[in-house]
């Protein structure tokens, strides 16, 4: 037993949870090929989620702040995105690689651009002011959330948008029985990109370190005399701009999306930010991709469950361990 | 923070006119509500008069929550929506009788207040924010659970049903002479004035339960933990349960607003409980009103209400008034009563955090 | 009150302090004098207000009334990373480690630019040689006196002018304190200490002032000399504070 345990710590410990998950999904689904298209969707959707919360994590990490209105930046991404596609639909629907690339490009640009600035100004002026108030801070956040979906409808109306996918990206790889999305492929690739940005950064830069510490100890950092409430905005607006981003990636990948994607894209980002563990970007990321892969395997199993799926597994997380998976903080 | 530590205790002066003025108010209101069926015998105004009743309920069952305790919980429409279906599924399958109504609600207060616990057991000892979060998800799978187990629950479009026959507009409730249906000041005293006075009474019984809640020892315990959660448990007080307690009731009295829903509606969907609108809506009177006084949730629940009316009207014609500017008219709809609303409301969470009945009665209370 | 200890202005001064958390009042009308250079102890029970007077000085509680001033400067109303940057370092009582991350990690946000002096930190891996062999360890895998040796070392990796530390002996063994001592006298030969304890022995060893807080008040100012003499002002003074403490 004891050398099970040191050999399962060895091999990553709880890191490996989402492979359990898949595991014991395969058992249950019985069709490898099923089993493989379903694991890669859920592990692309689990990216998606990632770029989602990995702001609202850090952001309540480092400063105790919980903006309920942090699915508005996913909200506005989404359709920034959309419309920018929509705009250069020539050079998406063209053959050329390089065109579509730079649609692509531009549209997710556009989106982390108005996340950055958007999340700047949230901060200076709906964060600020309430800083150690958790109940005016989930209340204001809340109404903000309200007001920026209604600005969503009024500026893009109350029917779904059309979001067209770049030509390259769109079909399928076939092998054999298992059919892969090429979109999917993409959206894990980014994600994956991503999260070793952040990672780099946050690990090997001097910026990171303050960013970590100060998710530790907010108060020993400024006590050795750095300003962290600079620090909070920069992390406040790029988490934001990571949440456009994926309300973007997320655009391209429903192709039809309404103003509600903000709401129910928040429900889920809380229960990752939850299972994952507040102030990590592992966490986030560990987080992410349980709840996709679970979503994704009982969306085929039991399709009425999905959510209440993911609800069950984060009380039974919860249950175990109260502070998260892997948070920074206890 | 916290405004409170500066204000002086006790009444000033001016709090004392102000506290005259509010309990005018509520006056006012209150025999508004009473006599409502013959003031405003007209549908759309009666249902606008039943439905402030039940969200005075709805609302200062929150305000236990949020204004005394200090938790905030985004999962009270579950326990409207969980008593409200449960009517409504019960008198939907056995028929239109004061039974089903009593076993359905039985049922869905019940059902509210062991989820209530266990939600509460779970997480109550995790951070408030934690919390918050838990109960958005869970009021979330909820309403999604609600509109996919449709065979049940009649999914998006909701069930239809009858109530017990004293409530229909063909009973009689009192009759003249004749034996014909009495007419008051030219309004029919027939079953629909009784499914009103039902709304109106099961909301009053209700509203005084929870004055006497909020007057007793547990009220007192409340605030104290709302206070200094630390020296609560240092005095002795098990936090966590007496939060648990409170959240378990507040679920219970919104599960029995729920019930009185049903049965005035006629029809339970997820539109009218389980919508996050509608705990919108709660989050939007208790701040007007004010958090942390029951009167508050009266006067919050009717202002609201009536604004709505005639904000929706008001933006209308200010839509049209702008039609040739490019987006203005769009953020002038009536349908986007909401956007406005909410700037109202982050104002009022900043400069008005006492809310009307706080503000007017100078008792600073800190939200 | 004695005379006054040296005719030098002092480096620190805090002149009629009053703080309050939340509704309590913790601080009433504290004043200290603290001269440049060597060790000066602020001794006082469990609750006496060490703690928050030094949080005061850091900014990181907000002195009410009263005047705080750093070289001559007013430093009451400034911020905590403003203070930090005057040369001012704070080693709390809980250490205030960074748990996940290294030790290295640990020192150099301790730097003004991330760079080491290699002097300095030759001398710090000769005091305290644990850190030195866990340099890329986590700092959460370190004992308590290990972590204590690097919170030390973190204000020792820079010239400072004044290091405030708070009871570093707690839950320490007396080997480890005394290995303390030792890094105490050295880093004392450069700059100034303001030493917060409850531990009289330790105090006394070190200290050239002292000055002793209770329930928020300043009870007596002067030299350790003088206390150290007097064992009636001792029992008066610190009760039971006294040798109990080890």
């Amino acid at each position: 037993m004891k050398s099970l345990t040191t050999l399962v710590e060895r091999l990553g410990g709880i890191n490996l949870l989402p492979v359990l998950l898949a595991i014991i999904a395969l058992v249950l689904i019985g069709s490898p090929s099923t089993w493989l298209t379903l694991t890669i969707a859920g592990l692309s959707m689990g990216m998606m989620i990632f770029l989602m919360a990995s702001g609202l994590s850090l952001v309540f990490g480092l400063m105790d702040v919980l903006n309920f209105g942090h699915s508005a930046f996913i909200s506005f991404g989404a359709f920034i995105a959309a419309s920018v596609l929509a705009a250069l639909a020539v050079w998406v629907a063209a053959d050329s690689v390089l065109l579509n690339l730079l649609a692509l490009f531009a549209a997710i640009s556009a989106a982390a651009l108005f996340g950055l600035v958007a999340g700047w100004m949230f901060e200076r002026v709906i964060i600020k002011p309430v800083y150690r108030d958790h109940l005016r801070q989930i209340l204001i956040t809340m109404g903000a959330l309200i007001v920026a979906e209604q600005i969503i409808l009024a500026i893009w109306g109350g029917s779904p948008v059309a979001v067209p996918r770049p030509n390259f990206l769109s079909g399928s790889l076939i092998m054999g029985d298992v059919t892969i999305e090429i979109y999917r492929l993409f959206a894990f690739g980014l994600g994956l990109v991503t999260y070793m940005a952040l990672h780099a950064v946050l690990n090997r830069t001097r910026v990171g370190l303050l960013v970590r510490a100060g998710v530790e100890n907010r108060e020993m950092v400024e006590a050795l005399g750095f300003r962290i409430d600079r620090l909070f905005i920069g992390v406040f607006a790029v988490g934001s701009a990571l949440a456009a981003m994926g309300g973007a990636m997320w655009a391209g990948y429903e192709t039809l999306i309404t103003g509600a994607i903000g709401s129910e894209m928040m429900i889920i980002v809380f229960i990752v930010i939850i299972i994952g563990g507040l102030g990590s970007i592992e966490g986030s990321l560990l987080g992410a991709l349980m709840v996709g892969l679970m979503g994704n395997y009982v969306a085929f199993l039991a399709p009425k469950m999905a959510l209440a799926s993911n609800m069950i597994l984060m009380m039974a997380i919860l249950l175990w361990r109260p502070y998260g998976l892997r948070p920074a903080v206890k | 923070m916290n405004q409170a530590t500066n204000e002086p205790h006790g009444q000033t002066m001016g709090g004392r006119t102000g506290r005259l003025i509010a309990y005018g108010l509520i006056g006012i209101i209150a025999i508004c509500l009473f006599f409502a069926p013959l003031l405003f015998p007209d549908v759309r105004s009666q249902e606008v008069a039943a439905r402030i009743c039940i969200f005075i309920v709805l609302v200062a069952s929150y305000d236990l929550l949020i204004g005394y305790t200090g938790i905030v919980s985004f999962a009270h429409t579950m326990f409207f929506g969980l008593g409200a279906y449960a009517t409504a599924i019960a008198l939907k399958q056995m028929g239109p009788g004061w039974d089903a109504v009593i076993i359905g609600g039985a049922l869905g207060v019940g059902i509210s207040v062991i989820l209530a616990a266990l939600v509460g057991l779970l997480s109550l000892r995790v951070k408030a924010i934690f919390f918050a979060m838990v109960t958005l998800a869970a009021a979330s799978v909820m309403a999604v659970l609600a509109s996919q187990f449709s065979d049940f629950t009649g999914g998006e479009d909701g069930i239809i049903y009858k109530v017990p026959k004293i409530f229909s507009p063909a009973t009689k409730l009192l009759t003249d002479e004749n034996g014909k249906v009495l007419t008051i000041f030219g309004v029919k005293a027939n079953g629909k004035m009784a499914a009103y006075y039902f709304v109106f009474f099961g909301s009053l019984i209700l509203y005084f339960l929870m004055l006497r809640i909020v007057a007793s020892p547990l009220g007192t315990v409340l605030e104290a933990i709302r206070e200094n959660e630390m020296r609560a448990e240092a005095l002795g007080y098990k936090v966590v349960l007496y939060r648990t307690a409170i959240f378990c009731i507040a679920a219970a009295i919104a599960a029995c607003a729920g019930i009185l829903r049903a049965v005035w509606l006629k029809y339970t969907g997820p539109e009218t409980t389980l919508s996050f609108a509608i705990m919108i809506d709660i989050l939007l009177m208790v701040v007007i009103g004010g958090m942390g006084t029951m009167t508050g949730a009266i006067i919050g629940a009717t202002v609201m209400s009536v604004a709505q009316f005639y904000l929706k009207d008001l933006m209308q014609l200010a839509s049209e008034a702008t039609a040739g500017i490019p987006l203005v008219p769009d953020l002038l709809d009536p349908d986007r009563w909401l956007l406005w609303l909410g700037l109202l409301f982050i104002l009022l969470v900043y400069f008005f955090p006492a809310g009307i009945v706080g503000t007017l009665a100078r008792k600073g209370h800190h939200p | 009150m004695s005379a006054p200890i040296l005719e030098l202005d002092p480096i620190l001064e805090l002149d009629n302090v009053f703080t309050d958390i939340a509704q309590y009042h913790i601080l009433h009308e504290v004043s200290l004098h603290i001269p440049e250079g060597g060790v000066h102890v602020l001794l006082g029970r469990n609750g006496a207000g060490k703690t928050t007077t030094l949080r005061t000085i850091m900014g990181l509680w907000q002195a009410k009334q009263g005047a705080i001033r750093f070289r001559g400067e007013d430093i009451t109303k400034q911020h905590t990373s403003d203070i930090a940057r005057k040369g001012i370092a704070y080693v709390p009582e809980n250490m205030g480690i960074f748990g996940g991350l290294t030790v290295e990690e640990n020192m150099r946000l301790a730097t003004l630019d991330g760079s080491f002096d290699q002097d300095r930190l030759q001398r710090i891996y000769t005091l305290f040689p644990a850190l030195e062999k866990f340099w890329n360890s986590s700092a959460w895998s370190l004992s308590g006196g290990q972590k204590q040796m690097l919170a030390i070392a973190r204000a020792m990796i820079e010239k400072r002018d004044l290091i405030l530390i708070d009871e570093p002996t707690k839950g320490l063994a007396p080997a480890i304190i005394l290995n303390m001592v030792e890094a105490f006298r050295e880093i004392a030969r450069e700059t100034t200490i303001l030493l917060v304890e409850q531990n009289f022995l330790f105090a006394r060893s070190l200290g050239q002032t002292v000055a002793v807080i209770d329930d928020g008040r300043i009870a007596h100012s002067g030299t350790m000399a003088e206390l150290v003499e007097d064992v009636a002002l001792q029992t008066r003074l610190l009760s039971l504070s006294l040798d109990a403490h080890q």
